[in-house]
């Protein structure tokens, strides 16, 4: 069983790390540090550390007009408050302006479990990607948290980075050298490729093992950059292998479903399977009865690839 | 697309880089005038309603009722140069209320931030001069504003920036009074004094309509000096019409330390054209070219 650690640890850690090599570093947070870890900021840079209340619009607004005068400012709540409680502010005042400002958010999608609907967030990749120059990153483990945050720190944009509340296995050890806009290949294979990101890498690489039982051998891409997307390595892996499985904790809408489909529609399509939520709000329950719920699982996964196959020509 | 190289469009890190080739950090080149402030005002009202009627369609009554406010700020209060938008020693001026860019731009053209030419290209495609202001398109404007509310938070932004690097440049926000209907500017507003941030002066151009009509019919503001004082800051209230009030309100705020300054101006909608002033229907309408020839010749 690989270790486990939480993403949101990693980032608070990374980020006085970022703090302690670059003065601009400036964290903002909207009476949420305890939980999204900018606590390890505030308690070693608490000049540079803006408690804003739970005002999100004001974070984001004044997140702006740091970036404006050369601050580098990280502003982060949970998934739900940092998207849609403030999409205007961020579709004007950064998207619009073209500012350098870090949206990070933790307790994204289903797997914030108990606190039920109001807080998993399954549409926010779908309202930050329709932003026109926003870079979307959703780190598969611990080991591309820490990589991810510094590049969206040394990138000059907007950028929103999402992590989950659990902790997540480390798939990806030491030598991985995470690239903004660039697909990681987890598994090779040749009759299938599972395409995930975030939370559902993990169960991806899992389904693979189950199919390969059943002689099936499949290819993973783990998508952490979820805009701009790598269309070369998904227009290769439709063309090498024939099929798609899209794996995602998000709305089937607006997130990597919807991202994917757009390249293979445009230039080779293929037989595609959609693990995703449907269209659904989600509820309370523990992370895991959620998942199985909402058909999350890399039993889920691995009945996508089988499907697809069946469409194979 | 754009005919001038904006240079607050750059991202930070690299405009601070860059600032030592083509910025300058002495004084040559900061904005001065000894022009009669009034007759400044009176062509920026004359350029306001002519670019306007010529674009077909803007927001003329709330671009007047700030002229004032404006020119006492770019004639005399802000550290500017027209030549370098992105110098970084410049006073930062933040128009929240973005639909009011037409009187921007006209300070900004006759500043010579860009040729006084390009007014007639308002709101034309791919024209700089977009309906709301917009920083990735204008030399001179700081924020991307028309969506209401945002403007006080992004000043606040600049302020705690500006104190982060012990700058003494100052931050001066324009809100419209209808815009304090959002709730994002009472966020700005308690978090500018929960911060201290006294470099950092709001303008409320209070000129007392709104879209729809008369903003105590549509949402009660008043007493808007006592919620903003109940918040922390320092109040002034003026005529927003009065140059010298306007010019002692502007210099007495740089001199409040430990807390933000707000100065509410009370101002006329339309000011200076009889049928405009008070007049709710050109909040957001231009004048045809008879109301433009008629608004000209009392401007005249």
């Amino acid at each position: 069983m690989a270790e486990e650690i939480a993403p949101r640890e990693v980032y608070g850690k990374t980020l006085v790390e970022l703090g302690r090599e670059n003065p601009d570093i400036v964290v903002l947070d909207a009476d949420l540090f305890p939980s999204t870890m900018t606590r390890y900021f505030k308690d070693a840079f608490p000049e540079r550390f803006l408690e804003v209340g739970i005002a999100e619009q004001n974070m984001v607004g004044i997140a702006c007009g740091l970036a404006a005068n050369g601050k580098i400012p990280f502003a982060s709540t949970f998934a739900v408050f940092g998207t849609s409680r403030c999409f205007d502010q961020i579709r004007v005042s950064v998207a619009q302006a073209k500012l350098n400002v870090k949206i990070v958010v933790t307790h994204s999608g289903l797997t914030v479990g108990e606190d039920g609907a109001s807080h998993q967030a399954l549409e926010d990749l779908a309202l930050i990607c329709s932003l026109p120059g926003f870079t979307v990153i959703v780190p598969a483990d611990a080991v591309e948290t820490a990589q991810a945050i510094r590049a969206v720190a040394a990138h000059k944009g907007p950028c929103y980075v999402r992590l989950v509340r659990g902790k997540l296995p480390v798939i990806l050890d030491d030598s991985y050298r995470f690239e903004i806009g660039k697909a990681y290949t987890l598994r090779k294979g040749k009759d299938a490729t599972i395409m995930a990101i975030g939370t559902m890498v993990a169960p991806a690489l899992e389904a693979t093992s189950m199919l390969a039982n059943e002689g099936i051998d499949c290819r993973v891409l783990n998508m952490s950059t979820l805009k701009p997307i790598d269309e070369a390595a998904i227009i290769k892996a439709a063309q090498e292998t024939g099929a798609i499985v899209t794996a995602e904790e998000h709305q089937e809408h607006g997130g990597l479903a919807s991202t994917v489909s757009r390249v293979t529609a445009k230039h080779h399509p293929v037989p595609m399977v959609f693990v995703a939520v449907k269209d659904k709000f989600g509820m309370s329950g523990k992370p895991a009865e959620l998942l199985e719920k909402y058909g999350l699982t890399a039993k889920d996964i691995a009945e996508a690839v089988k499907e697809t196959l069946k469409r194979k020509v | 697309m754009l005919l001038y190289n904006v240079g607050v469009t750059m991202m930070p890190s690299e405009s601070k880089k860059q600032s030592k080739t083509p910025t300058d950090n002495s004084n040559v080149g900061v904005f001065s005038s000894d022009e009669d402030l009034a007759a400044v005002c009176k062509r920026l009202r004359r350029d306001i309603v002519t670019m306007i009627g010529k674009a077909g369609s803007g927001h003329p009554g709330g671009s007047l009722s700030a002229v004032e406010i404006v020119v006492t700020l770019y004639w005399k209060v802000l550290h500017h140069k027209p030549a370098d938008p992105a110098w970084p020693d410049r006073d930062r001026f933040i128009l929240s209320k973005g639909h009011a860019a037409p009187v921007i731009y006209a300070a900004l053209a006759e500043c010579g931030y860009f040729p006084k030419s390009e007014l007639d290209t308002l709101r034309k495609i791919d024209s700089h001069l977009q309906g709301h202001a917009d920083r990735t398109s204008t030399p001179g404007v700081e924020m991307s504003s028309g969506s209401l509310g945002q403007g006080l938070s992004f000043a606040v932004g600049a302020a705690l920036a500006g104190r982060l690097d012990s700058q003494s440049w100052h931050v001066y926000a324009l809100l419209s009074d209808g815009e304090c209907d959002e709730g994002q500017t009472w966020e700005a507003a308690m978090s500018a004094a929960m911060f201290k941030v006294d470099n950092l002066t709001a303008i409320v151009d209070k000129n007392s309509i709104q879209l729809s009509g008369f903003t105590k019919d549509i949402m009660n503001l008043d007493p808007l000096n006592k919620k903003f004082e109940s918040l922390g800051w320092h109040v002034i209230e003026i005529d927003g019409h009065d140059l010298k009030q306007v010019l002692d309100a502007l210099e007495r705020a740089r001199t409040v330390k430990g807390r933000p300054t707000v100065i509410i101006a009370h101002t006329v909608k339309g000011k200076g054209v009889s049928f405009m002033e008070n007049n709710v229907d050109f909040h957001g309408k231009a004048p045809n070219p008879e109301q433009l020839e008629q608004a000209l010749k009392e401007l005249a």
